[in-house]
């Protein structure tokens, strides 16, 4: 059985289609990508299985259990977190408390908890702390724990991004574009990272991405989307020669001559 | 401020001793001076901005609220008023703070909590409450003052509750146009709670609303109330304080920050605001519970809209989610409402009388409140957009978190970590 199972998803803005029939499996501990030219829908898949939209049609099945219609909260605290596009930290916070509202979902502290401060809820914030500077320590940017997250230079708002995202303890980790933006060193580096990410945590990865060197050398499965509707799926091998493919990316024509 | 004054690290100790004494002497000898009384209010703010230990701050800052306040002022009745209102106000605006500057949830009803807490004591602190509860107990004695402290809090938590149910579903501007038509829907519910069975006594309001008793004693001076008054502000900061870097805090936070993002960290948003909302909307309870009990008399009148945003000034004014920067919000704008105003009105009239300046009427300084704190809103908002003391964050001392005694344990997703490596 798959880790997670889109089955038929299909979402509807108005009259626009942005999901048609969407059916995507995934299976444990491996890297899959969701790719796809502008506008093909990809975000939108995101923002389903995340459950920022609730899908119009079909099914959503984490570890064969249906994860349809729950918050997005609840979904976080059943395994699946992700990473935004554009990059939402919270700006005015430090980098440390960032990560620790990350933990949120496994802390229990009520409201009276916190106001007579016990010591229990002294205990669980002490490890909260240490185990967001851990993570920190892990993307490798401890060095900026106490500096407030918008004032950080891009690259490490990224890490940073994906520190959050590990402190919520989840199975499941969906990457959108997380090189966006990243000159080829960067974009290396996080092709590195994403990589550790998979063999140490055990992590199963799901990512949008637009860079081909990135997806090539990082999935080991490849979804494609367009026009809301799945054109193929395969290994990069298969997907790099895909005829429907490469016509979704580049025209007709483009395939006739090649 | 660091920054434009270069080496600015504090003000001298020294100095802000002086400050004290000096403004102590003044209260003690000007009856009515509103400048001595906000060289007091200053000595505190300086206080907080003095070189020094954290503990010795707070240990003066309680030593000019506790002792020397009371002592050269203790038997004017004026000057305890007036730190009486501040206080109230003071109160009011963390209680906001919480609603605003941590969740960043727009609350412009917040006047509905405050009379919530105030009607709860005021109708069974008079006889009004034998209008509908058959018996004659009422109205209960002053000792019932501070259990009703507590009854306040409650109340006015489930009305926060209750109302930001289906507030909540909406943000932004429209929260906003929201609350702010609760608000008023509250107000006149009491105004109109008068039939078919009369429990808020409508538009003629109540009185006279029993003074709190201790052990016997009527406390119904100025006096007393500024030492209640304190103790509230005290309990009230320090759960500030509290939830500010507690679990809550960061989830508050995080809403205001980006809710979509704090979703995916599975922070759940109507949880979290209505945590906010009850939050705040108790210490409104609990200020309103004094409030009716100094007053003696309540009525709608008092829990306009204008009040709602009034506090929504100071707390914008001060710093929002800045607790020093709402305290001193709170203060600015009840001593320029309550004092300075009525005072320099007062000073022009006394010109008028003697004819040396010919007014008219419609120029009087105190009709000019809002204008002037728009004027100063638009100030504040061109050269300190933060507030007056802008909101930071505690930085985290990270060598105490390297020697944590937890540092050696593998927590959270990182125990997959010593698994899958072998060390």
């Amino acid at each position: 059985m798959a880790l997670l199972e889109a089955n038929g998803l299909t979402k509807k803005f108005g009259g626009l289609v942005a999901n048609e029939n969407v059916t995507i499996k995934i299976e444990k501990g491996t890297i899959a990508a969701v790719i796809g030219p502008n506008g093909a829908g990809k975000t939108t898949f995101f923002n389903m299985i995340t459950g920022f939209y609730e899908p119009d049609e079909g099914e959503i099945l984490l570890n064969g259990k249906s994860i349809k219609g729950l918050r997005p909260d609840q979904i976080a605290e059943r395994g699946i977190t992700r990473t935004f596009q554009n990059i939402r930290l919270f700006k005015e916070m430090t980098a440390l408390e960032n990560v620790m509202v990350g933990v949120h979902s496994r802390l229990k502290a009520g409201l009276l908890g916190i106001l007579f401060n016990l010591k229990r809820v002294q205990e669980e914030e002490e490890k909260a702390r240490v185990e967001a500077y851990k993570l920190l320590e892990y993307v490798g940017i401890e060095q900026i724990a106490n500096e407030a997250a918008g004032s950080l230079p891009y690259g490490l708002q990224r890490r940073l991004e994906i520190a959050r995202a590990l402190a919520t303890n989840p199975e499941i980790i969906l990457l959108d574009e997380p090189a966006a933006g990243m000159n080829p060193r960067e974009t290396v580096e996080m092709t590195e990272f994403i990589k550790r990410l998979k063999s140490e945590l055990n992590l199963t990865i799901i990512l949008i991405e637009h860079d081909m060197k990135l997806v090539m050398g990082l999935s080991e499965y490849i979804h494609v989307l367009d026009y809301g509707r799945k054109i193929a799926e395969g290994t990069p091998d298969e997907i790099r020669t895909n005829k429907q493919v490469i016509e979704a990316y580049l025209g007709k024509s483009a395939s006739e001559v090649s | 401020m660091a920054k434009r004054f270069g080496k600015f690290n504090g003000v001298p100790l020294l100095f802000t001793l002086v400050w004290i004494v000096l403004f102590a002497l003044a209260l003690y000898f000007f009856d009515q001076s509103v400048i001595a009384f906000m060289g007091m209010l200053v000595s505190l703010i300086l206080l907080y901005y003095t070189r020094g230990s954290k503990k010795l701050k707070i240990l003066l800052g309680v030593l000019v609220l506790l002792v020397i306040i009371p002592l050269v002022a203790g038997g004017n009745r004026y000057y305890m008023e007036v730190a009486t209102q501040v206080g109230i106000y003071v109160a009011m605006a963390l209680g906001l703070n919480i609603v605003v500057g941590f969740a960043g949830l727009l609350d412009m009803g917040y006047v509905a909590f405050f009379a919530a807490g105030a009607y709860a004591y005021a109708i069974f602190a008079t006889a009004q409450a034998n209008e509908f509860i058959p018996g004659g107990l009422f109205p209960l004695s002053g000792e019932w003052f501070w259990p009703f402290l507590i009854v306040g809090l409650v109340v006015a938590a489930i009305f926060g509750i209750l109302l930001g149910l289906p507030v909540l579903r909406v943000k932004g501007d429209y929260l906003a146009m929201v609350t702010l038509g609760f608000g008023e829907i509250i107000r006149i519910i009491f105004n109109n709670l008068d039939k078919p069975i009369n429990i808020t006594n409508g538009p003629q309001g109540l009185t006279p609303i029993a003074s709190p008793e201790l052990f016997g004693v009527r406390l119904d001076t100025p006096f007393y109330f500024y030492f209640i008054v304190l103790v509230v502000i005290a309990f009230i900061i320090l759960a500030n304080i509290r939830f500010e870097h507690s679990r809550l805090g960061r989830a508050w936070i995080a809403v205001r920050e980006d809710e979509l993002a704090a979703q995916s960290m599975g922070i759940s948003l109507l949880h979290t605001k209505l945590a906010a909302f009850a939050t705040g909307a108790s210490f409104a309870g609990i200020v309103g519970v004094i409030f009716a009990a100094k007053q003696s008399f309540i009525d709608p009148t008092s829990f306009t809209m204008m009040e709602s945003i009034g506090i929504l000034i100071m707390v914008i004014l001060g710093g929002s989610g800045s607790i020093p920067g709402v305290i001193l919000g709170a203060s600015v704008v009840t001593i320029l409402q309550v004092q300075l105003l009525k005072e320099f009105s007062n000073f022009l009239h006394t010109l008028q009388q003697s004819g040396l300046l010919n007014l008219p009427n419609q120029l009087d300084p105190s009709k000019f409140q809002r204008l002037i704190f728009g004027l100063l809103l638009i100030l504040v908002a061109l050269y300190r957009p933060n507030g007056l003391i802008p909101a930071k964050r505690k930085k985290n001392d990270l060598e105490a978190i390297k020697q944590s005694k937890h540092a050696s344990e593998s927590l959270g997703i990182l125990s997959k970590l010593s698994r899958n490596k072998p060390s």
